[in-house]
């Protein structure tokens, strides 16, 4: 309890010194043109957060994740992942319709079905094996096929890596999520927290190896991550952009 | 409105037409040069695979994976784009012994983590060409983890076949490498020489 005190009472004292990030000046084009690819004005309070989650990821979240690798074989964390995606079909469906990309629809759609069905409450991904693969999407990528721009980098407490786009999109997938709205009392609310901490925790494992080299072999892993994170939206965003696919799925025949 | 769109129509595919007669000897070329750099690709990795999954011992693997690499990654051009806009600026003295930090620094990234490639496997996709090179899309699996699509970037700049740039699930391993550079640098004056401090000290550590 003191130490979260200590931590909160030490971020903002943070923020207070840190503020924003000062331009470079104007005779100097190659550091402006730097600053503005960049595109990170609130840095300096960025990088309190980012040392702050560092702290909460060593001593909580890490642990966790590294317990639950060595406790838990591949084949159940790889269940376990298969009926966490399951839960997030209601989300993916309105997300794949919002884009207009019908043929992720269906596919999201067919495997919510199968999979809970066959698949025993999603915990089988049988759909796959019928054709129908998995992909996932979120608001943020909608927003993005819109056309809004991302706005400047974000480092956000507990969440990580962001931008006002896809900050503003997380807010909306909760809010889009029917088990946020369904049932009420301590039991329903508790299901709600063990799901999302253990989405948290699966994420976290899966990328066990690669956090720990990241941070092992870069000269400044905060500028790493945020290169990386912007990198991989970019490329989610592009890929669901080209993802025409015909509607049809193959085994039903050629079209004429 | 209707009319519009089929005029328009007409055009653009009369034009596409014109394009396809008047370039038609450029795309064969091109198609030769993404065939050439998909063999480069499934070659030198045929031959990484052999080296993680064979049964020498681990300093000799290292030492054949350090020949593979030196052999089929343009590291000099490498380095130059990491360095980016700091590389015009640097004196000569330290130009070197960037390149050489460089090729310490790379050749530990890639060796350091042998144990973890064991039984690693690819299969060849599509090649292409793209920003002055050809992509080459593999998917690279792993025993317990999930398929990673990994793209390889080859040059011929240099007269042969060279890799540039491996673009990781859309993330590009030399991009995300000039960011963290590039930041270093801006936090510590634009000095290069605290770059090659920062280096030396990756370089000398244990592990």
């Amino acid at each position: 309890m003191r130490a979260s005190r200590t931590l909160v009472l030490m971020a903002f004292t943070a923020l207070a010194l840190a503020g924003c990030a000062t331009a470079p000046p104007a005779d100097d084009p190659d550091s402006v043109a730097e600053f503005q690819q960049t595109n990170d004005p609130l840095e300096p309070t960025n990088r309190v957060f980012y040392a702050i989650n560092n702290g909460l990821d060593a001593v909580l979240l890490r642990p966790l994740a590294v317990g639950y690798t060595y406790a838990v074989p591949e084949d159940v964390r790889g269940h376990v992942r298969s009926v966490l995606h399951n839960l997030k079909s209601p989300v993916l469906l309105a997300n794949d319709i919002l884009q207009s990309k019908p043929r992720r629809a269906g596919d999201t759609l067919v495997r919510f079905v199968v999979n809970s069905t066959v698949g025993v409450a999603g915990i089988f991904d049988v759909a796959t094996d019928w054709g129908y693969p998995a992909h996932s999407t979120d608001f943020g990528v909608t927003l993005a096929l819109w056309g809004l721009p991302e706005g400047p980098f974000l480092f956000l407490p507990v969440l990580g890596p962001s931008n006002p786009r896809d900050a503003g999109g997380f807010g909306v997938d909760i809010a889009l999520d029917p088990l946020t709205w369904v049932g009420q009392g301590a039991t329903v609310a508790d299901l709600g927290y063990a799901r999302y901490g253990m989405t948290a925790v699966d994420a976290r494992a899966g990328a066990l190896g690669d956090l720990d080299k990241i941070k092992d072999q870069a000269l400044d892993p905060y500028a790493t991550f945020r290169s990386l994170y912007r990198q991989h939206r970019r490329s989610v965003i592009d890929e669901t952009r080209s993802d025409d696919r015909a509607t049809r799925p193959g085994w039903f025949g050629p079209s004429h | 409105m209707n009319m519009l769109t089929r005029r328009t129509l007409l055009i653009a595919s009369l034009a596409t037409a014109a394009l396809f007669t008047r370039f038609g000897g450029v795309v064969p070329a091109r198609a030769q040069s993404a065939d050439q750099a998909a063999a480069f690709v499934n070659q030198t990795g045929q031959a990484l695979v052999g080296v993680v999954n064979g049964p020498a011992p681990t300093a000799d693997k290292r030492a054949q994976l350090q020949a593979i690499v030196d052999r089929a990654v343009d590291v000099d051009e490498v380095a130059r784009f990491c360095l980016g806009r700091y590389w015009r600026t640097t004196p000569p003295e330290q130009q070197k012994q960037y390149l050489q930090l460089f090729h310490q620094v790379l050749s530990n990234n890639i060796t350091g983590k042998l144990g973890e490639y064991k039984g690693v496997t690819f299969t060849l996709g599509r090649a292409q060409a793209r920003d002055g090179g050809v992509s080459v899309d593999t998917v690279v699996t792993r025993p317990g983890s999930a398929p990673t699509a990994v793209a390889w970037i080859v040059s011929n700049a240099s007269g042969s076949p060279r890799i540039i740039d491996i673009v990781a699930e859309g993330t590009s391993l030399r991009l995300t490498q000039r960011s963290d550079y590039g930041s270093y640098l801006s936090h510590n004056n634009n000095n290069v020489q605290a770059l090659l401090e920062a280096m030396r000290r990756q370089v000398s550590a244990p592990g």
